[in-house]
């Protein structure tokens, strides 16, 4: 495959593909009167994952989806093949060391009488 | 979306009543009177199922039911520190084992079977918890589509991992997620997506949603009495929206169990929970003062008219514990108990493991719930994200720990120590929020024996509370918690 055909691929989507579009809900001035003043700096935004609708489009055009549960609703091409991003994050030194404390600390105890 | 209909966001909530009323069926207007109260009981009873129907329709998508784990070394650890004499044995409801990997699959499992009989064409619910890939997972039992609303990211589009994992999970088992921003605004979404489909509010404050719990706290004493041959001494819950107090208290007493019913919270005192900046310097994303607080001090806050989560009809003591302690307790239940449990589940076990070493050792003390782990909801997870945040994470004193600012993992497990929060000043609150603008002088009898059964508090107290408090209300400081 010429890496032209991959760039494009990678690019843009043909109907039936998972991606995920982008929304202002609310500009920053038609938030609600209660919301704290950072929140209501910016807008309120929603993003949906759903499968295309339109033949092909590419990242920032204005797409149509359908949801897992057949709603169908426009929005900014965002994300094509979005993934789950979320981990286990890194090691963490502070809980590493937790087991074998706790382990020593109970050696007289329980364990032995088991 | 209907086009005829205005779409802004006044116009939306202006059609409030009218589109909860379609999408939960229930009319609350019956159990409404006098100036303020509402037969709570009687909603119960009419509305919801009996104990055993709850329990037939759990059973049969395979919620409940769920072993009951006596934590040996927890408690072995406990005695050490105690004093001699105390701590008692610490037991855990393993609720993970639920389909969806926690309790929430108990109050889905009526609201869907609900939505199914009444003929909806499928069930919404607003949830960044736990209680989305419940109402997902019952949604494919019963083979009904399924749509959550979920506040997910902020205005940088960084979700918080512990919601991306249930975005996830939603969507493994079918449904349609709608992610949003932070901000109250949720509630106008979710109208515009209740009016556009027709779907069934799968409302966590339902009957339905309340009386799906009672099963947990009945089960739990008829284990504690198998495996002990007595009833607990202490229940602890964690404690948010309220629900989940309010329906293990519920079937405690149906159970005829007096255990003392302990709410635990983790801290989050200074985080503004519609804040933007503020959404990811929190580590736990439920279970916390955040939503502990506010629910019990005006439980009608919530998305359906009358709340019946009310839990301070049901709590007899409110403790919290630090995100630190949580994490701590969360590595320790998996290190010496083999069980590797989330986070944000485990804030009651936290609390319990302090409130052991306040009682006797032939003393029975349950954890009722523990829920499913993974990428994202993990200590671990949340500690990595807490740092990308500018949070400090370090071992040493919980105490001096600062909600969105640090976050102390204890260095030692005699560092675990719950801190009381007083319900008189909830129960204060409460009464200023539910009377506002309302003369006391007004009330009619039923008034007040709705405000008896909802402080727990005699006429007497009341008056007393509100008589200090009086030239405040008449002032007009009748704030909404």
């Amino acid at each position: 495959m010429s890496l032209d055909k991959e760039s494009i691929l990678e690019e843009s989507v043909v109907s039936g593909d998972w991606v995920e579009i982008w929304n202002v809900i609310l500009e920053p001035e038609k938030r609600a009167p209660q919301v704290p003043a950072d929140t209501k700096k910016v807008p309120l935004e929603m993003r949906l994952r759903g499968f295309l609708v339109n033949e092909q489009a590419k990242l920032g055009e204005i797409v149509s989806i359908s949801t897992r549960i057949g709603r169908v609703v426009e929005g900014k091409l965002v994300s094509l093949h979005p993934r789950y991003n979320h981990t286990f994050g890194e090691p963490q030194k502070v809980l590493l060391d937790i087991g074998q404390e706790l382990r020593t600390f109970l050696k007289k105890g329980v364990v032995g009488d088991e | 979306m209907n086009k005829s209909l205005d779409q802004s966001y006044q116009a939306v909530m202006a059609r409030k009543g009218e589109i909860m009323r379609r999408a939960i069926g229930i009319d609350y207007a019956v159990f409404e009177f006098g100036k303020l109260g509402f037969d709570y009981e009687g909603m119960m009873d009419s509305v919801a199922y009996s104990l055993e129907q709850t329990s037939r329709i759990q059973r049969a998508t395979g919620v409940g039911n769920t072993p009951l784990l006596e934590l040996c070394h927890l408690t072995a650890l406990a005695r050490q520190i105690a004093p001699q004499g105390k701590g008692a044995r610490i037991f855990v409801k393993d609720e993970a084992a639920n389909p969806s990997g926690s309790f929430k699959a108990r109050r889905a499992a009526l609201s869907v079977y609900e939505a199914k009989q009444r003929g909806y064409a499928g069930v919404i619910a607003a949830t960044s918890g736990n209680y989305g890939a419940a109402v997902a997972s019952q949604a494919a039992m019963r083979g009904i589509p399924c749509l959550i609303v979920q506040e997910a990211f902020d205005a940088r589009g960084q979700g918080q991992p512990e919601i991306m994992e249930k975005s996830r999970a939603c969507e493994a088992y079918g449904a349609e997620v709608l992610q949003l921003s932070v901000g109250p605004e949720l509630f106008y979404v979710f109208l515009q997506l209740l009016e556009e489909t027709g779907f069934f509010n799968a409302s966590l404050y339902t009957p339905f949603g309340i009386a799906g719990v009672e099963t947990l706290g009945y089960e739990l004493v008829e284990q504690t009495r198998q495996l002990t041959g007595k009833d607990p001494d202490a229940v602890v819950i964690t404690h948010a929206g309220g629900g989940n107090v309010t329906g293990t208290a519920r079937g405690l007493k149906k159970a005829c169990c007096s255990a003392q019913v302990i709410g635990a919270s983790i801290d989050l005192k200074g985080l503004h929970m519609a804040s933007d900046q503020d959404f990811n310097r929190k580590s736990f994303t439920t279970g916390h003062t955040g939503f502990g607080i506010p629910f019990a001090v005006w439980p009608d806050r919530s998305d359906v008219p009358r709340n019946a989560a009310r839990p301070l009809r049901y709590l007899d003591r409110y403790v919290t514990v630090t995100q630190g302690e949580a994490f701590y307790i969360t590595e320790a239940l998996a290190q010496m108990e083999g069980l590797e449990r989330g986070p944000a589940g485990n804030t009651s076990l936290a609390a319990a493991f302090s409130l052991a070493q306040e009682m006797r050792e032939d003393q029975v003390i349950v954890v009722q719930e523990t829920e499913y782990t993974g990428a994202g909801k993990h200590p671990q997870a949340q500690l990595t994200f807490a740092k990308e945040n500018g949070i400090e994470v370090r071992r040493g004193d919980p105490r001096e720990s600062i909600p969105g600012k640090s976050i102390i993992i204890p260095t030692h497990p005699a560092q675990i120590e719950v801190k009381d929060i007083g319900l008189d000043n909830i129960r204060l609150s409460y009464l200023r929020n539910v009377l506002g603008e309302i003369p006391y002088s007004s009330l009619l009898e039923k008034d007040w024996e709705y405000l008896k059964a909802e402080t727990r508090w005699s006429q007497t107290q009341i008056e007393e509370a509100l008589n200090v408090e009086k030239g405040e209300l008449r002032n007009g400081c009748a704030t909404k918690g």
